[in-house]
């Protein structure tokens, strides 16, 4: 009974709204505010950090403040840069001896070793990322094409409906020892491709990180509009064509809202995991610290801290951007 | 009489329902010529968007069928295309590739793809529509979409157009705009159409025949009223036009003496001279 009325105002909000979308005078002073705010709740956090941390004794010493933490950032990066030339050195130092070799012996097999330090901070880093990304792309290759074939038969979602809810709710940790037994059991080549450790960490992420999209992906899916459905019945569109023109573009946000949560879960996994497992990584690099108990651990142990959040953040944000040129509806 | 071009027979749809079947359509006998223009008028809830749906192939009728050109119909297929009441448009394509779906899959070994490029232009054209192909369905009107919905559904060159309230959601204005659109459009390409609505002087105006249908459960062809004005007609000439007065009575008489339904009519308001009240379950999907 409302249909109509509700209709006429709603084309009529979205004329205004174009009308509107030239200048619009409040916009300078939200974006300032959008801006001002977050710097403001920064400061009052890095204030009150600042006066509260040297209040907290432990055993290694005053909690860091934010300036030791800023430190430290720095120290960091120059043993990552020192690092890094030591390596260089190492590799060119070999790549000379060998090639006196091969001058006196052409036929001689020569090898280049790896520099055998340990990683820095930021190896670290590279590694959580690329672990992450591939556990996450291995989840999302698996959740959307599984959540779309639950989304199209409801017979099917009825039956793994009851394994979906059991599965999702189980924490990383609990998963971890079985897929390092496992991989270390399965995985075996003289020559790996991957390491171990970097399967273990991986897969754990995978099954931890493939709940949200399977199931955001089928809801979306079975949640297309019966319009649309009549729509392509009318047309006998083929199954294939179906899915490609129909189904997948009508669920495109919902996936989307399943991969970004999906990412999240990914990434607070992935930490966990490595340090449980001890696989390179950040969680490693954390609870070598923490296990190191130097009076500098602490301020390092707060660098991760901020940079596993800071990394997060601008994995949701890429995700968001990608959504944006993907999604019709954004 | 020459064969009919569409018929039903014996049409009856019973529903399952937690309480049993429920018998929605009884005993429906209908048959269209080619090229006619079919109104189905009736009461809420009385099995319109039922009948229409078992001509679209959408809805298989529980006992009796629907023979188009020789043919029974069982599935959907684009030579009954339909144009829904809310445009059902793919959101996430533009006004021409929601055109060109359709174009793409009816025409794709029969037309060129130059072909089917102008074919589709020339159906956004008729419509009035070809300025806006660009545009996604969410950034043109409500009146706007259902243009492109009329425009999709003739561009597969259906023997028979299906239309449920295809104006039902929109203004007054907009929907006298449509209905002459719809009127010349026909008048070119003589399809054979059947159009749902609630407005009876739509009915009228657009029709060369008009289905009365009796409330359900259990509904039927109740009055079939043929209309036989000159075409092209024009709303504002007919509106004291003597025979045009007699056919608005005798479907008004149809649906609020004959048929009439006494607790819309005490729950709706103003729908003493024009029922214009959207099914509640359109609206609820809307
Ligand atoms: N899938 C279904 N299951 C059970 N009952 C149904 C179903 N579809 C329709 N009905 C019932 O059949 C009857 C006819 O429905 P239909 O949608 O054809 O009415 P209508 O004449 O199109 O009404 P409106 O003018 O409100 O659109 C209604 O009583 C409705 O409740
Ligand atoms: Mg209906």
């Amino acid at each position: 009974m409302t249909t109509l009325s509700a209709r006429i105002s709603q084309s009529m909000a979205s004329g205004s709204r174009q009308l509107l979308s030239g200048i619009q005078p409040g916009e300078w002073l939200s974006q300032g505010k959008q801006l001002l705010l977050p710097l403001v709740g920064i400061l009052v956090f890095l204030g009150f950090w600042h006066l509260a941390a040297p209040q907290v004794e432990t055993s290694l010493g005053a909690f860091p403040g934010p300036v030791q933490v800023w430190e430290q950032s720095g120290q960091l990066w120059q043993e990552h840069v020192s690092q890094r030339e030591r390596a260089d050195k190492f590799i060119t130092m070999q790549e000379e001896r060998n090639a006196r070799i091969l001058a006196d012996n052409p036929e001689a097999d020569v090898r280049i070793r790896d520099y055998p330090g340990a990683p820095t901070f930021l190896d670290q880093v590279v590694t959580s990322l690329l672990t992450v990304l591939a556990g996450f792309a291995l989840a999302s290759l698996i959740a959307v094409p599984l959540g779309i074939v639950f989304g199209l038969n409801r017979y099917f979602q009825a039956a793994v409906n009851p394994l979906i809810q059991i599965f999702k709710p189980v924490s990383p940790l609990a998963w971890l020892p079985l897929v390092t037994m496992v991989v270390s059991a399965t995985y075996v080549s003289d020559d790996p491709m991957f390491e171990k450790s970097f399967l273990t960490s991986m897969i754990t992420v995978t099954l931890c990180s493939l709940w949200p999209t399977l199931i955001n992906t089928s809801v979306g899916v079975a949640a297309v509009n019966p319009d649309l459905l009549n729509v392509s019945q009318v047309l006998r569109l083929s199954f294939w064509t179906h899915v490609r023109k129909v189904v997948l573009p009508s669920s495109v946000p919902m996936i989307f809202t399943g991969l970004r949560v999906s990412l999240g879960i990914a990434w607070m996994v992935l930490i966990a995991a490595e340090m449980l497992a001890q696989s390179p990584g950040l969680g490693k690099f954390v609870w070598d610290e923490f296990q190191n108990g130097s009076s500098q651990s602490l301020s390092r142990i707060m660098v991760a801290v901020l940079a596993i959040g800071f990394i997060g953040f601008l994995l949701d944000r890429v995700m968001l951007l990608i959504q944006r040129k993907v999604a019709w509806n954004e | 009489m020459s064969k009919p071009h569409l018929e039903l027979t014996g049409v009856e749809m019973a529903f399952d329902t937690p309480k049993g079947p429920f018998i929605a359509l009884d005993n429906i006998n209908l048959k269209i010529q080619k090229g006619e223009f079919v109104s189905l008028i009736g009461h809420s809830g009385c099995g319109k968007s039922t009948v229409l749906n078992i001509v679209a192939g959408l809805l298989q009728a529980s006992r009796g069928g629907c023979v188009l050109d020789g043919h029974e119909v069982n599935s959907p297929g684009p030579e009954r295309a339909v144009v829904f009441q809310n445009h059902a448009l793919m959101p996430w394509l533009t006004v021409y590739e929601n055109v060109e779906l359709a174009v793409r899959q009816v025409f794709r070994k029969s037309m060129t793809r130059q072909e089917r490029k102008d074919w589709i232009t020339h159906n956004l054209e008729l419509v009035n529509m070809a300025h806006a192909a660009n545009k996604r369905p969410g950034e043109i009107s409500g009146g706007m979409a259902q243009r492109v919905g009329i425009a999709r559904a003739l561009a597969m060159k259906p023997s028979v157009l299906l239309m449920d309230e295809p104006f039902g959601a929109l203004d007054a204005l907009t929907r006298a705009h449509l209905q002459d659109s719809l009127m010349e459009i026909q008048q070119e390409l003589n399809n054979t159409v059947i159009m749902i609505t609630h407005d009876v002087d739509e009915a009228v105006l657009l029709s060369d025949r008009i289905i009365m249908m009796t409330n359900g459960p259990a509904a039927t062809v109740g009055e079939d009223l043929h209309i036989d004005l000159p075409r092209p007609r024009n709303r504002v000439a007919l509106a004291d036009d003597a025979k045009y007065v007699h056919y608005r009575q005798e479907v008004l008489s149809f649906l609020y003496e004959k048929q009439r339904k006494l607790e819309s009519l005490n729950s709706r308001r103003g729908s003493s001279a024009k029922p214009e009240a959207p099914a509640a379950k359109h609206s609820a999907s809307a």
